[in-house]
Parts: structure tokens; sequence; C-alpha cells
């Protein structure tokens, strides 16, 4: 039981845990791990709240429709899966500001959302322009060798890594 | 809305209750691997912490190796995305700007929510929401002029270089145990 309870694993433990569990995804429900079409399912369901079913015309949501599916399903269970291991293992946090992130651009909290929100607003435009994100292309696809999922992971990389310097090192 | 229009597939339940109990197992090692934390994935891409980058190498090695041989035996087909380089290339990197900007990813962050970090789940929810949701509005705008730019399909390595499957898996296995091994012994 202590296995379950410490906070963090060998990150290869981790990593060779979610390798097999691919083994399933695609024996089982024959599609491997993707995250990022749930949020544009998801940003469709809202829009519909809110204009009605014409948003159901729109080019991209006839493609992807805004409904819950197994991919959706799967995001909902990271929720609380990460939850689960989080509070028993003494881990649940409950935290606005990252260490890291005070440690190089304040503690203001209102500041560290409004950057999250812009990140975010990258992500969710950057993965779908992408075709998939860090588990679809990042994982999944280049389990499979697949050529685009290779490019699109190196250039997530490459992004990151510039970006991040940019941040850290000049506007910090 | 309706129940029926929410489901996929009204009275097809049984995908949905795997897809939930897949999220659980992979939420739970996200956390575990430390990889649901800003910390660790901002370190990763200042390369001063490598722990993501071995989560995700394990990962594919792994996953690959298990792929590979069940697709030989006829028991999974592969489902590789078709991509372009205007597709992969520009997505991708507008994709990194976010990855720096947030510190999470969309599978990540449904693991930060979790984990209990609220600027994931008050800022970055809500800005990948927005992003996807632009997406989908200039979609119809960005789909023939720039995503059909330098166009290969879903191809796979295999396929590209027209040899056996495991004439690419044993060497890519190989490249990426010696990257670890290298990435170990510089200490990172």
């Amino acid at each position: 039981m202590e296995i379950i309870t410490q906070v963090n694993w060998s990150p290869y433990a981790a990593g060779i845990g979610i390798g097999i569990l691919t083994w399933f995804t695609f024996l089982i429900s024959g599609k491997p791990f993707a995250c990022s079409t749930s949020f544009s399912r998801s940003s469709g369901m809202i829009e519909k709240l809110i204009r009605g079913s014409k948003v159901e015309k729109k080019a991209y949501y006839q493609k992807t429709k805004p409904r819950i599916d197994w991919q959706w399903m799967l995001v909902l269970g990271i929720v609380i899966g990460a939850f689960i291991s989080a509070i028993i293992s003494g881990d649940l946090r409950g935290q606005w500001i990252p260490v890291l992130w005070a440690s190089a651009f304040g503690d203001n909290i209102i500041v560290r959302l409004v950057v999250a929100f812009i990140g975010g607003i990258f992500i969710g435009f950057g993965a779908r322009w992408a075709g998939g994100c860090t588990s679809g292309h990042g994982i999944s696809g280049t389990l499979q060798l697949a050529v685009s999922s290779w490019i699109a992971a190196i250039c997530f990389f490459i992004g990151g890594i510039i970006t991040a310097w940019f941040l850290f090192n000049i506007i910090a | 809305m309706t129940k029926k229009t929410v489901f996929a597939k009204a009275g097809d339940k049984a995908p949905l209750a795997w897809g939930l109990g897949f999220g659980i197992l992979f939420g739970f090692l996200l956390h575990k691997g430390g990889v649901t934390k800003y910390d660790v994935i901002v370190s990763q891409l200042l390369l001063t912490d490598f722990t993501v980058v071995k989560v995700m190498l394990s990962a594919v090695v792994t996953g690959m190796l298990g792929i590979y041989l069940m697709k030989s035996l006829g028991w999974v087909k592969l489902s590789p995305k078709s991509g372009s380089v205007g597709i992969n290339v520009i997505g991708g990197l507008i994709f990194g700007v976010g990855f720096a900007l947030l510190g999470y990813c969309p599978g990540t962050i449904a693991g930060a929510i979790g984990n209990g970090f609220l600027d994931a789940l008050v800022g970055g929810l809500a800005g990948i929401l927005a992003g996807a949701g632009i997406y989908a509005a200039i979609y119809t705008k960005v789909k023939d002029r720039i995503l059909k730019k330098g166009d290969f399909g879903n191809i796979t390595f295999p396929e590209l270089f027209r040899v056996n499957d495991w004439a690419v898996v044993i060497p890519a296995a190989a490249v990426i145990l010696l990257l670890l091994i290298w990435i170990e012994r510089a200490g990172l």
C-alpha cells in the first residue's frame, strides 16, 4: 500500500504504466489516448447553450460534433484519477500560483490567471490546428510512428523551449 | 440539450464507461509521474528537469513495442493521424507558445485540476475552451489555404521508408533507450 500513498513514482514507472495502458485502449476501445478534441466538443456544447443549435452548422462542428464521447469521458477520468492519487498521497493543493512561477514573476494571482488564460488560448487553438496535443500526438501518435505526430511533438517542444527561455530570461 | 443529443450514440454507454475507467488510470499515473504540476512541466521546457521527457519516452517505447506486436498478430489496427507541414509545424509551434505560458497541456491540465491547481481550473481551462472555440470559428478560413500545405497524409515511418515495421520499431526503441540512458548519465 505504500506505493499507492507515495506522492511521486519514478517517471519511468509512470511512463511504462501509461505505455501499457495504451495497449488496452487499443485492444478494448480501438483507439489511443488523446485529449484536446474534448475541449473543442466542450467549447461547442457551451456555445450551443448560449446560441442554440445553429452552432452545430459550423463546418468544424460538423466534423467534430459538440457531444460527449469516449475521449470526453477519458478527460473527465483524468481529473478523477489525479484527484484520487493526490488525495491518498496527501498532495491535494488548492494552490493559485505555482512555486516556479512565483519565483520569477511574483505572487500576484491576477497576473498568473491572465497569463494562464492567454496560454490556454494558444493551447486550445494550437492543439486543434496541429490536430492533436501532447497525448494525441506526443504519446499516442509517436508510439504508432506516425510522421505527422513526430513533427508535431517536436514543434510543441521547440515552441515551448523558446517561449519558456524568453519568459524566464528576458521578461522575468 | 436533451440527453439524446448530448451523448454521441444514445444507448451506447459501454465505450463511455471504458473511456472513464482508462482516464482514471491515466490521471492516476500522470499525478504519480509528477506531470500534473506547472513546476515540473516548465522546468522541462527550461531544460533543468527531464521528468516530462522521461515519462513520455518510456510510455512511447513501451506502447510502441506492444502496439506493433499486437498489430503483427492482427489484434489491433493503427490509427495514425494525417498531417501536413501547415498543420503540424504551424499548429505545433502555436501550441508550444501556450505550453510555456500555461505550463499545462490539455491532458495534464485535467490532472492539474484534480491535483488542486486553481490557476489550471480558473485561468487555463477557460483559455483552452476559448482557444478551441476560436479555432472552430476560423477553421474554414485556414482549411484550404494553410492546412493543405505540404500534405503527407496519415503515413507512418515504416510506410514512408517502405520497410518492415520492425526495421523501424527496433532502432527507434534503441535510440530512445540510449537517449534516456544519456539523460540519466548527464544527471538531468
